[in-house]
């Protein structure tokens, strides 16, 4: 099977496949993954530490929901929005979730584009997802004001468990914060891929590194991984 | 020998990366200072970690004088004794052991051992080392703030440690603690992605994975751990800085606090303990791993002997570090658990034996028939070997339910994990130290003062802590500020608890010593040359002592063969290093 995905190195792949392309990896001197540079290896190395960070919080946070002796709020009922005079359940989540999804296909078409040096579409793409993470964490805010308007404390809540507003606050406000952190540094990239830093080789201010147009795709690495996390707080915490 | 081939030449592929770019500093403050250079950082690293174990170590004396003259020193009362505790221990497990070995010698020889310029990313470790400088610092502020530092105990267990009956349960001692932690945290998880890429990813042409020094694999094994292992603390330390400052209940139970019953219910104390062990007895090998791999280096360069079993202690390192993962119950056995997770944990904790009693094999079967040079640090190595396996023999009783449970809280425990990831890594770290010492600042320490310090801190260590098994054994608890006129405690414990505190009071001495051979070494200590131990693997085959920014010069090292080539027959000298070609010369390494 022949692999066709543009990378920056241009390396050809004449190793073997499957479990003994592996082992030759593994074996081989230099570099144990082929074809992944330092930024890259770095970015999937940290996403794995934070996995746990995020399992932590999510059992934890089971752990809280199962061994506390006062029913727990429905999520349904707590987390519905009253359109034209009805109710309906989990409908600003859902919206939500949409867009942070939708965010990671115009994070994947800017991987795209970068590497076909199209930089102006690049920018652009990477400006939407950051406006999409932004709209995102815009529309959270609005849910916590809506909590916080009826009595949800993080201590205390009107319908039950107070772990529920703990665990809530908690872990959406976690996520959030990596949201937020992911569109900063969109904001970041964007200016520079947009300025032609990876063009003209020009070097970072802080390492004095020249940079790539890589750095769009780990960029996106973590924003995929913020996405998928969050995928699995709306099934834990909203769906449960 | 049938593994000894005449011919170690292999194809040595070419260059796959180009060489990296290195930071080149223009002032004395972006040298020395904030260095991007993974050496200074070290250094960093090293002076830092040392600075706030001497804090440690004082407390450790003033227990002990506590413990061993009662009532003589009115200044520690209950509240300070408690206090001195919970620093001490974690100071020690996490300020010093895992700064020192991780971020003082991964740093140093990272990059040394594997071939590189430098970490891959300078500008994220040079981060590492001033979060890893604030956390401490912020640390040691408990010590001024008002109420003084936490006397929660080193693992902070809930709820007492957020109430007021805890020193600092209420004011900032706990909150200090808890901040230090999730900034050593995060500074730690910068160098840490450092080194795991630096170590998969920046090798140098020829040194495969299974070619590296056992030091490398250790260091590597240990901070994939820390890198899994030390989100769970941090989650911990933000719910229970939630349930101090915000009044949640993650970890508060329905609980009355002087006569008042509190708002917060509900929560689960036992939560905590999972997640603090799930970070907590992986950490018992983020030290032990670093320690294991450089005493295996260090045995074999000074009996000029190849490692026995190397790729033996490879798998060693990598089964224990899995296994690590799975055992963490068996330090909640009294927490109350379903008897069939204490059989689980028990025989994952006993399980966990066999890869690390075949490492103490292969360490001694490295020496046999060895050209046993007894040098300082293979003095250490020695010393660490039995008193590893002294701890680890203990470990067995405690692994097992029955066992613990009369044992958990007495001394014996004490005893056990002060030799077993206390005395023997730091013994690991001094011997370390004696080897590296003439590579960082080209001069060797004082061979007289080091003979005094190994001999007063290897037998001292063991005047404190044997006599300690035997106090548990009576029964005497730990974590008591004054044990009084208690009917099962027979006067002669008294008088034992008195000389081991007269030991710790000499075995800390020792230890002032052995700084000021660091400091006295600096200057007039004999001059070492590149290569005083004769040793084979890179960073002794540096152009320059101590080795410049970017450690090589114009060419990268390219590797031959792996790191133990030592006496092998039919070679010129008893050491072969890893860069010299093999055209022609044997290599003991094994046909792969």
């Amino acid at each position: 099977m022949a692999q066709s995905v543009p990378t920056h190195t241009g390396e050809t792949d004449e190793r073997p496949h499957g479990l003994r392309g592996v082992v030759a990896d593994f074996s081989s001197d230099q570099r144990a993954f082929k074809n992944v540079s330092w930024g890259k290896a770095m970015m999937w190395i940290f996403l794995l530490s934070d996995t746990f960070i995020f399992g932590c919080f999510l059992l934890a946070y089971m752990t809280a929901r199962m061994s506390t002796p006062v029913p727990w709020p429905n999520p349904s009922e707590v987390f519905a929005l009253t359109i034209g005079g009805q109710e309906i359940p989990l409908i600003l989540i859902a919206i939500m979730t949409f867009i942070l999804i939708s965010s990671s296909g115009t994070m994947a078409m800017a991987v795209n584009f970068g590497y076909r040096r199209d930089r102006r579409t690049t920018a652009a793409l990477m400006l939407l997802t950051a406006v999409l993470g932004a709209s995102f964490v815009g529309m959270q805010a609005f849910e916590w004001s809506k909590l916080i308007a009826e009595g949800v404390r993080p201590w205390e809540n009107p319908w039950g468990a107070a772990q529920f507003g703990s665990s809530f606050f908690m872990i959406t406000g976690f996520h959030g914060t990596h949201v937020s952190f992911g569109v900063l540094f969109l904001l970041i990239i964007a200016r520079k891929v947009w300025r032609g830093d990876f063009d003209t080789e020009r070097r970072g201010f802080f390492t004095s590194r020249k940079g790539n147009y890589e750095i769009v795709e780990i960029m996106g690495l973590y924003w995929h991984f913020v996405d998928l996390v969050w995928v699995f707080i709306f099934a834990f915490f909203y769906l449960w | 020998m049938v593994d000894i081939r005449s011919d170690a030449s292999q194809a040595i592929p070419p260059a796959e990366v180009e060489d990296a770019e290195l930071y080149h500093p223009k002032s004395w403050w972006t040298k020395y200072v904030f260095s991007q250079d993974a050496k200074i950082i070290a250094i960093q690293y090293s002076m830092t970690a040392t600075a706030i174990g001497m804090v440690a170590l004082v407390l450790s004396w003033l227990m002990r004088l506590q413990l061993g003259f009662p009532g003589t020193f009115d200044f520690i009362d209950a509240d300070h004794y408690y206090q001195f505790i919970t620093m001490h221990g974690m100071i020690m497990v996490i300020y010093l052991l895992t700064a020192l070995f991780l971020g003082g010698f991964g740093n140093y020889l990272i990059p040394l051992m594997v071939g590189a310029r430098d970490m891959v990313f300078p500008y994220a470790n040079m981060l590492s080392y001033w979060l890893y400088l604030l956390a401490v610092l912020v640390l040691a502020a408990g010590f001024f703030a008002p109420g003084g530092p936490t006397g929660a105990g080193w693992t902070l267990y809930p709820p007492q440690a957020i109430l007021s009956g805890t020193p600092g349960g209420k004011d900032w001692g706990i909150l200090l603690m808890l901040f230090s932690l999730i900034l050593f945290i995060i500074g730690f998880t910068m160098g840490g992605l450092n080194y795991v890429v630096t170590v998969l990813q920046g090798r140098a042409r020829g040194m495969t994975l299974m070619r590296m020094p056992l030091t490398i694999w250790g260091i590597f094994t240990a901070t994939i751990m820390a890198l899994l292992a030390f989100p769970a603390l941090f989650v911990a330390a933000v719910m229970m800085l939630f349930d101090r400052l915000l009044g949640t209940s993650f970890f508060m139970p329905a609980i009355v606090e002087m006569g008042e019953q509190l708002q917060q219910g509900g929560g689960s104390p036992i939560l905590f303990q999972h997640l603090f062990w799930f970070f907590g007895h992986p950490e018992v090998y983020i030290v032990a791993l670093p320690a294991f791999g450089i005493v295996s280096d260090l045995i074999s360069t000074h009996a000029r002997k190849n490692i026995f079993g190397y790729r033996m202690m490879v798998w060693a390192i990598v089964i224990i570090g899995a296994l690590s993962f799975i055992v963490w119950a068996h330090h909640m056995y009294v927490s109350g658990m379903n008897p069939k997770f204490g059989f689980f944990f028990a025989t994952t904790t006993l399980i966990i034996a066999v890869p690390t009693a075949i490492k103490v094999y292969n360490w001694v079967l490295t020496l046999w028939r060895g050209d046993i040079h007894l040098s300082l640090p293979m003095l250490f190595a020695l010393a660490f070997i039995v008193t590893f396996v002294n701890g680890g023999l203990t470990g067995l009783f405690l692994g097992n339910v029955v066992v613990d449970v009369p044992l958990s809280d007495t001394m014996f425990v004490v005893a056990h994990f002060h030799m077993v990831m206390g005395v023997a890594p730091i013994l690991v770290i001094f011997g370390a130290i004696y080897h590296w010492y003439p590579k960082v600042t080209g001069r060797m320490l004082n061979e007289a003062m080091g003979q005094i310090h190994f001999w007063v801190t290897f037998l001292g260590a063991y005047l404190i802590f044997f006599p300690m098994h035997y106090l548990g054994l009576l029964g005497i608890p730990r974590r008591y500020h004054e044990l009084g006129e208690t009917a099962f405690i027979p006067e002669s414990a008294h008088t034992l608890n008195a000389f081991i505190s007269v030991m710790a009071l000499t075995v800390g001495a020792a230890q002032i010593l052995f700084l000021f051979n660091l400091v006295w070494s600096l200057k007039k200590g004999r001059e070492a040359g590149g290569n005083p131990w004769r040793a084979t693997t890179l960073e002794w085959q540096t152009p320059q002592t101590p080795p410049a920014h970017g450690n090589w010069g114009k060419e990268l090292p390219v590797v031959y063969r792996w790191a133990y080539d030592y006496s092998v027959p039919g070679a010129a000298e008893d050491f072969i290093p890893q860069n010299q070609p093999g055209l022609g010369r044997p290599t003991r390494e094994a046909a792969s």
